[in-house]
């Protein structure tokens, strides 16, 4: 009951003194949202970088044999770079002993890429794309799908056909208003029929991934992609469920070695890339945001704490006979001490609840003004108004302290 | 309030008193209200003791109507703040209901104020933004009554005081009289053992002060135990018993056979 009436005291306060509550709320309010819009674009971030952006990447249930990883955020060593430079590229020739030890229901698919100049009569000058050249299940692995036109017939794929399927930016750049399809584009010199549009693939940080274009691995651009035109990147295997990924990457692991005639005990001069080996670094990246995400409003919330502290400090002087009012009629220690601290954690609380709202608008705004997303974490907003009760009952503990312990003559004879 | 007969209540006699004020250690009979055996308060000024009472034996019964006296400085308000078990004394005995409280630690004091004591005081010391109703209940919020209970209480005390019409009017909305009045019924509203007023009528002009004077009597007439804190010889006049501080002293501890209830009756014949 008298909890209640703390309560509504501290609204009637805030209610009665609007900018002092203002200023008073203010460092909580930004702490909280701070923490809230921090907390929700990390986690927008997350959920976009192992949704979105690595599954486009790699694809589920897949890994990607490569020389190296291809996909490296964050700081990798000097040293690693330099043997990453030594290892041994993969060769057209690696591909059929890599498939064979596979079992038969794995699909997989050969790509090799590089960014060159590609052109059409249609458009103005040339404009750089990022051309791959592949071979097997490619658009079945990626979930590429062809929105106009048509796939490659294996008959392209083994032959070599120069025929292209495009993304959305190249039909829009280089076929302004046209339809794409049978029409010519160049690369490398040679002329190239268009056969396929894909859907549209969406952009990451900026990034799109719509300015693609693809062609036959044994088309004539793969001469143009690598320094030696057997060169490939990637040999990517999808197996039909996670479980048998591990098998998998094993049988691949033992063909490559013995290819590379690598000695037990030698370490692996290639790599398997999966999903999870590309996240590894974000999940090392997320763990430091959500500490940042913390730290930052913690700052916030120190000053907070200190200006509610100095407010209660003020409100015990200024209503020093309210409690020699309330000791005269029988206020123990402990009723005036809770009468203060339920006063200043309301106060706190609904800095942090103004500052739950202004974060998840701010996450919004942030979401809708720049390619970064955000997805509010119901654990941040709990986190919030946890700390919002949380800093009102640390920074009352010394004014409520006083309160409780004034001497109920000396407050009664106060003005 | 008490079903006895109050107007011819006993009043204590000398003898009586000074037997129960002398047992030092004897907890009282129930009769007795207040027993103050031997009450010193000495207070340290930076280093200067300042005696404010010097062994104070005074002994109330139930259903007195008390007026304590004495010029400013004699100790009547440290008097009244042990009384009230707002202080305790540094040395002496002071037995409240027969509880020995002079030893009381400061929750325990609280509890006590909380049952035993009703305070009105000069300022009123009503809560501003509280109202009239809130203001009473606030006892029974600290006594611990459920909020149902707690209004109708209030709304009875306030009845008793003839402020039903205003119960929802905060303090600055109601006249001097009328604060005072809600000042009185708020120190009823826990049926304490005593009323215990502080110069109740100091901010008050004189026709409003003999109306409040006037729901003292009723109440002491009512059996309520009523103790009067005043300097002003007209006020303490409607008491039964006056007790004279001096020099932190009782100096004299006057009965008045007639219940004064006319106080134009008083002035003359003080002045004759």
């Amino acid at each position: 009951m008298l909890f209640f009436e703390s309560i509504r005291l501290a609204l009637n306060t805030i209610r009665a003194q609007k900018l002092k509550s203002f200023f008073t709320l203010l460092g909580v309010c930004i702490g909280v949202m701070f923490l809230i819009a921090v907390v929700s674009i990390v986690e927008g971030m997350g959920r976009y970088m192992e949704q979105d952006l690595i599954g486009k990447l790699i694809g589920v249930n897949s890994f990607e044999l490569r020389h190296r990883p291809n996909i490296n955020m964050g700081d990798v060593d000097p040293s690693v770079w330099e043997s990453y430079r030594r290892r041994p590229r993969l060769y057209h020739d690696d591909v059929a002993p890599v498939v064979e030890a596979l079992p038969a229901d794995t699909r997989w698919a050969v790509v090799s890429d590089n960014n060159l100049p590609v052109s059409s009569r249609y458009s103005g000058g040339p404009r750089n794309a990022q051309i791959s050249a592949i071979e097997g299940d490619f658009f079945a692995i990626r979930k590429f799908v062809v929105a106009e036109g048509r796939e490659f017939t294996p008959q392209e794929l083994e032959m070599g056909t120069p025929v292209v399927i495009i993304g959305p930016d190249i039909e829009k750049r280089l076929f302004p208003g046209l339809n794409p399809i049978g029409r010519e584009l160049r690369m490398g010199g040679l002329p190239y029929t268009v056969v396929g549009v894909l859907e549209t693939q969406g952009s990451a940080f900026g990034l799109s991934f719509d300015n693609q274009v693809f062609a036959p691995w044994q088309a004539p651009v793969h001469r143009l992609l690598n320094r030696v035109p057997t060169i490939v990147d990637a040999i990517i295997v999808q197996v039909p469920s996670a479980s048998q990924m591990t098998e998998a990457q094993e049988r691949v692991r033992q063909v490559m070695r013995t290819r590379h005639k690598l000695r037990p005990g030698q370490p692996d001069n290639f790599s398997l890339q999966t999903s999870e080996s590309a996240l590894e670094f974000w999940n090392k990246l997320k763990r430091y945001l959500v500490l940042a995400g913390i730290a930052l409003p913690a700052i916030g919330l120190v000053v907070g704490a200190i200006v509610i502290m100095n407010i209660m400090l003020v409100a015990v002087a200024e209503r020093t006979r309210e409690i020699g009012i309330r000791k005269a009629l029988g206020a123990r220690r402990v009723d005036i001490l809770s009468q203060f601290l339920v006063e200043s954690a309301t106060l706190s609380t609904v800095g942090a609840a103004v500052g739950i709202a202004l974060g998840v608008g701010m996450a919004e705004v942030i979401a809708a003004l720049t390619p970064l997303p955000a997805s509010v974490a119901p654990w941040s907003v709990v986190v919030g108004v946890g700390l919002g009760a949380g800093v009102g009952i640390i920074s009352g503990v010394y004014p409520a302290s006083r309160a409780s312990l004034l001497d109920p003559i000396a407050a009664l004879r106060q003005e | 309030m008490s079903d006895t007969t109050h107007a011819e209540a006993p009043l204590s006699t000398t003898a009586e008193r000074q037997a129960v004020t002398s047992q030092a250690g004897v907890t009282p009979s129930r009769d007795w209200v207040i027993v103050t055996r031997g009450i010193k308060r000495e207070y340290d000024m930076g280093g200067e003791i300042v005696r404010a009472l010097r062994g104070v034996d005074v002994a109330i019964r139930r259903n007195e109507y008390v007026a304590i006296m004495g010029p400013s400085g004699s100790g009547k308000s440290t008097l009244m703040n042990i009384v009230g078990c707002l202080d305790t004394p540094t040395d002496g005995e002071y037995w409240l209901n027969g509880t020995l409280v002079s030893s009381m630690k400061d929750d325990e004091l609280a509890r006590i104020r909380n049952k035993e004591i009703g305070f009105v005081f000069q300022t009123f010391n009503l809560l501003p933004r509280a109202t009239a109703l809130h203001n009473v209940e606030l006892p029974l919020v600290y006594a611990g009554m459920s909020a149902k209970q707690r209004r109708e209480t209030a709304a009875y005390a306030l009845e008793r005081v003839q402020l039903t019409s205003r119960m929802h009017h905060k303090p600055n909305e109601l006249s001097g009289g009328q604060r005072q009045r809600v000042a009185i019924a708020r120190a009823l509203v826990n049926n304490p053992s005593i009323l215990l007023a502080d110069e109740p009528t100091g901010n008050l002009d004189s026709t409003t002060s003999s109306e409040i004077m006037k729901v003292f009597e009723e109440l002491a007439e009512q059996g309520q135990t009523v103790i009067m804190v005043t300097h002003e010889a007209d006020i303490a006049a409607h008491a039964r018993r006056v007790v004279a501080l001096h020099d932190g002293q009782v100096s004299s501890d006057t009965r008045r056979e007639r219940f004064v209830n006319d106080n134009s009756h008083i002035i003359e014949a003080k002045k004759g």
